[in-house]
């Protein structure tokens, strides 16, 4: 199965973020970037399932500056046999934007399977993956929590509101991968100098001027925590007081 | 003054309360243009199509959705299909000129982004309870699409219910959550006994015990599981990981009850106890029960 995944790097979300003097963006001095959560499960599945068939092989793509490089690097140290830098100066957060440029090159790639982690870590719009699947004309499940397959048809399963749909569809197809099918596995040594010598194209696009653009970003006002109010059951009727007359929750 | 289309929410037959919050919204932005709500309940692929087709012959301005399981399905089909961006999971929407302008959450909660959406239509998706449905908006009337053809290349084969007792954690005023501070999965029966006294709670967990198959993955709070925005979070023997805290710190009241003063969540709770679980919850079951009943 020729399976191609859609990646995008992100920082880590476990830091402090400053607002660079911009204002439309953030501070990266000090950052330091991952694969985005959920397309990482969706590069890991795409390699246990090639992994699974014997057969195939997975492409990974990602849209942005020479930087993303190393991401996908790390895509073809888990793995991957295949990875393709669509350059551009920045990612927009005009997802439509970024599904064009991706749609063009997967196109004629004659992929089996496109995956998509749900949403990035950053923006979190989860637009991407429905867009570029809309225009390339194949039937896309967005946010599976499974996925399987079986004679040229994906089955799926996802998480709705009141409980959970089990869906197929043809291949070509694609999908969004959600929680619970995959976590990520460590790139190992071998793997990493294996990466070495797998081919990283770098191909320049233009893109679309963006029509969703960043005008401005602010630090929510800091929550006043760290507040406790006592310890064990003892504490309890005064909590309830508090929620009662200052949260007014009860 | 634009006019709005709101593709309204709708399951089993009902319309959802969030579509009144959407409603809402509309009538703000529209200021005196129209706000027509459309409903259709069919696959996703049928259902964008023909709420593109209806977006495109209306002219509308603006379209709507609830950044719910199902919008989030719908929204970004129906602006690809209309060649435009979406604002998705936005908490506010305004005119700017002749373009909208929305606020969101970006960095795993960490950073509220304003962006400019300079496309016609204006395709957006609100997120659930960011904006207080009117009250009269749920006299508005909301249009039944038709749908000229239930074909689609995704067929769903089996819905599996889940407990129609249970609140959606997007819709409960009070979350309470438990983690791995539980020990044990039949142990999550103290934060459920919790959540039956508030009487309007919903029960969800972390990524650490839905990981251990404890708790189902669509009960999971954080930044691969969901966001919500309670009126109070009730986070019991949950230590307070980053990942965790990107879905719920939007909570206007976070509780937190564990044993370790050190964990990271009683910096970011309004009130912690320190304390065995298995003491505080079920005494604060019994004074919520008799709070509730105090009225």
């Amino acid at each position: 199965m020729k399976i191609a995944v859609c990646i995008k790097r992100v920082p880590e979300m476990d830091v402090k973020f400053k607002i660079a003097s911009s204002g439309t963006a953030v501070d990266e001095t000090g950052l330091k970037f991952d694969m985005s959560d959920f397309d990482g499960y969706a590069v890991e599945f795409a390699l246990q399932t090639t992994e699974k068939l014997g057969a195939g092989g997975v492409t990974v793509i990602s849209l942005g500056p020479d930087s993303v490089q190393e991401t996908l690097r790390k895509a073809l140290s888990m793995g991957a046999a295949r990875a393709v830098q669509l350059k551009s100066d920045s990612v927009p957060v005009d997802g439509f934007v970024i599904a064009q440029a991706l749609a063009a090159e997967l196109k004629d790639g004659g992929y089996d399977l496109v995956l998509f982690g749900k949403h990035a870590a950053d923006t979190a719009s989860g637009a991407v993956g429905l867009m570029t699947a809309e225009l390339l004309g194949i039937p896309m499940v967005q946010a599976c929590t499974k996925l399987s397959f079986d004679g040229g048809k994906g089955i799926a399963r996802r998480e709705v509101e009141g409980g959970a749909e089990m869906v197929t569809f043809p291949l070509p197809g694609a999908a969004s991968i959600d929680e619970g099918i995959a976590r990520p596995r460590y790139p190992s040594l071998k793997g990493i100098m294996a990466a070495k010598k797998k081919p990283m194209e770098v191909k320049p696009v233009q893109l679309a001027a963006p029509r969703l653009t960043i005008t401005r970003l602010e630090l929510p006002p800091e929550r006043q925590g760290g507040r406790i109010i006592g310890e064990g059951a003892a504490a309890v009727p005064e909590l309830v007081r508090l929620l009662r007359e200052e949260a007014k929750v009860i | 003054m634009p006019d709005i289309l709101v593709v309204a929410e709708s399951r089993g037959g009902e319309i959802r309360e969030v579509t009144f919050e959407l409603i809402t919204a509309a009538r703000k932005l529209a200021a005196g243009g129209e706000v027509h709500a459309v409903v259709a309940e069919a696959n996703a692929e049928a259902v964008a199509s023909a709420v593109a087709e209806r977006a495109k012959s209306g002219g509308y301005r603006v379209v709507l959705f609830a950044a719910t399981a199902q919008g989030k399905n719908l929204g970004p089909r129906v602006a690809a299909k209309l060649g435009v961006p979406i604002a998705s999971d936005v908490l506010s929407l305004s005119t700017d000129g002749d373009a909208m302008a929305v606020t969101h959450y970006v960095y795993a909660g960490k950073i509220v982004a304003t962006m400019k959406l300079a496309a016609n239509p204006a395709v957006v998706s609100i997120r659930p309870g960011a904006v207080e449905a009117a009250e009269s908006e749920a006299q508005t009337t909301v249009e039944r699409l038709s749908i000229e053809s239930d074909a689609s290349r995704v067929v769903v084969t089996d819905t599996i219910q889940g407990d129609s007792r249970k609140l959606d954690l997007a819709d409960a005023p009070v979350i309470v959550s438990g983690g791995r501070g539980l020990k044990a999965p039949e142990n999550f029966k103290l934060v459920e006994d919790l959540a039956a006294a508030f009487g309007n709670a919903a029960v969800g967990a972390t990524r650490a015990v839905t990981d251990e198959g404890w708790r189902p993955h669509s009960d999971q709070i954080g930044q691969t599981g969901r966001q919500v925005s309670p009126d109070l979070y009730v986070a019991v023997g949950i230590s307070g990981a980053i990942q965790h805290l990107a879905g719920m710190r939007t909570s206007k009241t976070i509780v937190a009850i564990n044993k370790d003063k050190d964990a990271p969540i009683f910096k970011l709770a309004d009130y912690g106890i320190v304390g065995d679980v298995f003491e505080v919850v079920p005494a604060l079951t019994a004074a919520i029960r008799e709070a509730k009943e105090k009225g």
